[in-house]
């Protein structure tokens, strides 16, 4: 076992001498650089010859006490010395950090800074959208003018992705809520004897709204993340520039089925949802209400209009198209590290969602108003 | 204070290891050992398993068989409390720097003191991360960015920073010039060189850089057939007659190193005189 750290005073007359005993090491230091720090008068001296060890941080205290003291280091090894040699070298002042501002200056700060990358993100985002929409009018002319630039397996794969492997989870999903609202809607409307209403709410709210909505917060999960990671992956390990180098548009090879995809799938999406929500709040309405499946059809036929359908799926190209455009802009944003891909997922869901519904706001009043109610 | 120490100790042991991935054998019946004070230089094919050599000695990768020791411990096995007193003893720069990226590089330097050593100061610990940043050959005010910020060589200076941050007496570097400019390779040469010498460290090198074999590593282990074919000087290693040793130190690049090499040292020689 090695001795800690430790020194003794010897007082002499051009001033005090500092005998230093055991491992100058960053494992035997101890309290040693405090006790230094507390020293009082003048040292002229610092004597290392029964140190048993120095490493980097032992040299490092004695050359800031010395540097500080303007005292002299003694009875270092050669190799000792060079290593001593070595770290004050290395005694560069570190420039001092930018200074924090005050709380108050910093939330200013973060509001105006949130603004700023907020407007840049939307003015993005709609050059994005344009960009798309360039691209899709390029593809659409080349099929007049050959050759042709559309990409067919690779639009038809994201089909599959986006669409078909979506349906057991939102099946499930769709299946859950028609459920929730049938049984929710059924106790509060039997308190006015108006069970066979549950059956009006079901099929009303699931074919106009929730249908939809819960398949496109769904789908910006699934595939509006995944569209973001992929290309956000691809541009850090240059995949994006290789192909813009031979030539290939990655709006074109890239954006463009994603994009298709998600516009072609969400109405699909989103009337399978519909259906689902129905069939699970009239398992519901015949178990609990035992409203039999054939009054419950008859009765959906009688008071849904046709609207309501229309409604739902006039939305759910316009969400698929906001969910492909946010998830690869987003993607195409990344830069840097791979932290990005990460943070640009995240934005890439946040920003979708949010769009969803607002526009889901627009699109109600907008309905409404035109008379399908 | 490495002549305080006894000279010619085996740092790291490595006994009949086997390594495999599903049914894709990288290592079989592999036997190796460094010596302490010394820059054991480790080459081979691309896929021969250099870097899961360096992950299965540092304890990241569990062999299927064999025994490692280091600093006369077996690591194979080692229970929690242990390794933390055998990694307390070792510094690892991996291929990319690995910084972590949501810290500054002094942070970063900063990250091994704290959690052994948790009773030093900040001040100290400021003053450690900074002249530890200057001495891996970065500027003072590199101590302040954070990853993003710096190029692929900064990154690794600053990661050699955080390898060396507890003094330890074994470095691991994977690759350290790969990626790095011939000026940069050569001054990152020289660098681990001197704090080879001035430290007394070990040094386990993995490299593709044959001019950094002939700077600076006292031995070269070949990496071939699974398992190490060869350990000792490349003065000895050329005497061998094995085709891929052959063709690796007397490949066209080979030949090129050995000249700049010879250069180098006389270039040396002749500024010996005036001090260097």
């Amino acid at each position: 076992m090695t001795a800690w750290a430790d020194f003794e005073q010897i007082d002499a007359e051009a001033g005090k001498t500092l005998r230093f005993t055991g491992d100058l090491t960053l494992a035997r230091l101890g309290d040693l650089p405090r006790r230094l720090e507390g020293l009082p008068g003048k040292v002229a001296l610092l004597d290392l010859s029964d140190a048993t060890r120095v490493d980097t941080v032992g040299a490092w205290v004695i050359h800031r006490f010395a540097r500080d003291h303007d005292a002299k280091v003694e009875g270092l090894e050669p190799d000792e010395a060079q290593l001593f040699q070595h770290v004050v070298a290395a005694d560069k002042p570190m420039p001092a950090p930018p200074v924090p501002y005050g709380l108050f200056p910093r939330i200013l700060d973060d509001i105006g800074t949130a603004s700023v990358v907020a407007a840049r993100t939307l003015y993005g985002l709609l050059g994005f959208m344009g960009a798309t929409i360039i691209a899709f009018c390029n593809v659409v002319v080349s099929f007049f003018r050959p050759p042709n630039r559309f990409r067919l397996n690779a639009t038809v794969q994201r089909f599959e992705v986006v669409g078909v492997t979506a349906l057991g989870i939102i099946g499930l999903m769709s299946f859950l809520i028609g459920i929730v609202i049938a049984q929710q809607g059924a106790v509060q409307l039997r308190q006015f004897g108006a069970e066979v209403y549950t059956i009006n709410l079901v099929g009303r709210i699931t074919l106009r709204e929730l249908g939809v909505l819960m398949t496109a917060i769904m789908v910006a999960g699934r595939s509006g993340s995944a569209f973001a990671a992929q290309i956000g992956t691809m541009k850090l390990t240059e995949e994006i520039d290789a192909m813009r180098t031979i030539g290939v548009s990655p709006m074109e090879a890239l954006v463009l089925p994603r994009v298709l995809a998600a516009v072609f799938m969400m109405p699909l999406l989103g009337f399978y949802s519909s259906l689902i929500a129905m069939f699970g709040g009239g398992l519901l309405c015949w178990i609990s209400l035992d409203i039999p499946p054939v009054t419950f059809v008859q009765r959906i036929r009688e008071v849904v209009p046709l609207t309501d359908l229309w409604v739902g799926l006039v939305k759910a190209p316009v969400f698929g198209a906001i969910i492909g455009i946010a998830g690869c802009f987003q993607g195409m944003q990344v830069e840097g590290d791979a932290e990005q891909v990460g943070m640009r997922t995240t934005a890439a869901v946040v920003q979708a969602i949010f769009l969803v519904i607002v526009l889901d706001a627009f699109f109600a009043v907008f309905f409404s108003e035109i008379g399908w109610i | 204070m490495s002549a305080r120490r006894p000279r010619e100790e085996i740092v790291i042991r490595v006994e009949g290891l086997r390594n495999s991935f599903g049914d894709q054998v990288v290592h079989e019946n592999l036997d190796l050992e460094v010596r302490r004070g010394e820059i054991l230089g480790v080459v081979g094919g691309s896929g021969t398993g250099k870097s899961v050599l360096m992950r299965a000695i540092i304890g990241l990768q569990a062999p299927d068989a064999g025994d490692i020791h280091v600093f006369g411990r077996r690591t194979v096995d080692l229970d929690a409390l242990e390794a933390i007193d055998v990694r307390k003893r070792w510094g690892v720069l991996f291929q990319g720097g690995a910084l972590f990226s949501t810290l500054t590089v002094s942070e970063n330097v900063q990250v091994p003191i704290k959690e052994f050593y948790p009773q030093v100061d900040q001040a100290l610990l400021d003053e450690i991360a900074a002249y530890k940043v200057v001495m891996s050959g970065l500027q003072p005010d590199a101590g302040h960015k954070y990853p993003a910020e710096l190029s692929g060589g900064m990154r690794k200076r600053a990661g050699l920073a955080r390898a060396l941050a507890l003094d330890p007496e074994l470095l691991f570097l994977d690759e350290p010039t790969a990626g790095l400019d011939p000026i940069g390779a050569a001054a990152f040469d020289e660098l681990t060189q001197s704090l080879q010498r001035t430290l007394g460290l070990t040094v386990f090198l993995i490299t593709h850089d044959l001019d950094t074999l002939y700077a600076i590593c006292d031995r070269v282990a070949v990496l071939a057939d699974k398992h190490v074919i060869a350990v000792g000087t490349i003065s000895e290693l050329l005497a061998l007659d094995h085709p891929w040793i052959q063709e690796y130190f007397n490949g066209p690049r080979g030949r090129a190193a050995v000249a700049s090499a010879a250069a180098h040292a006389e270039s040396t020689a002749a500024n010996a005189g005036t001090g260097d």
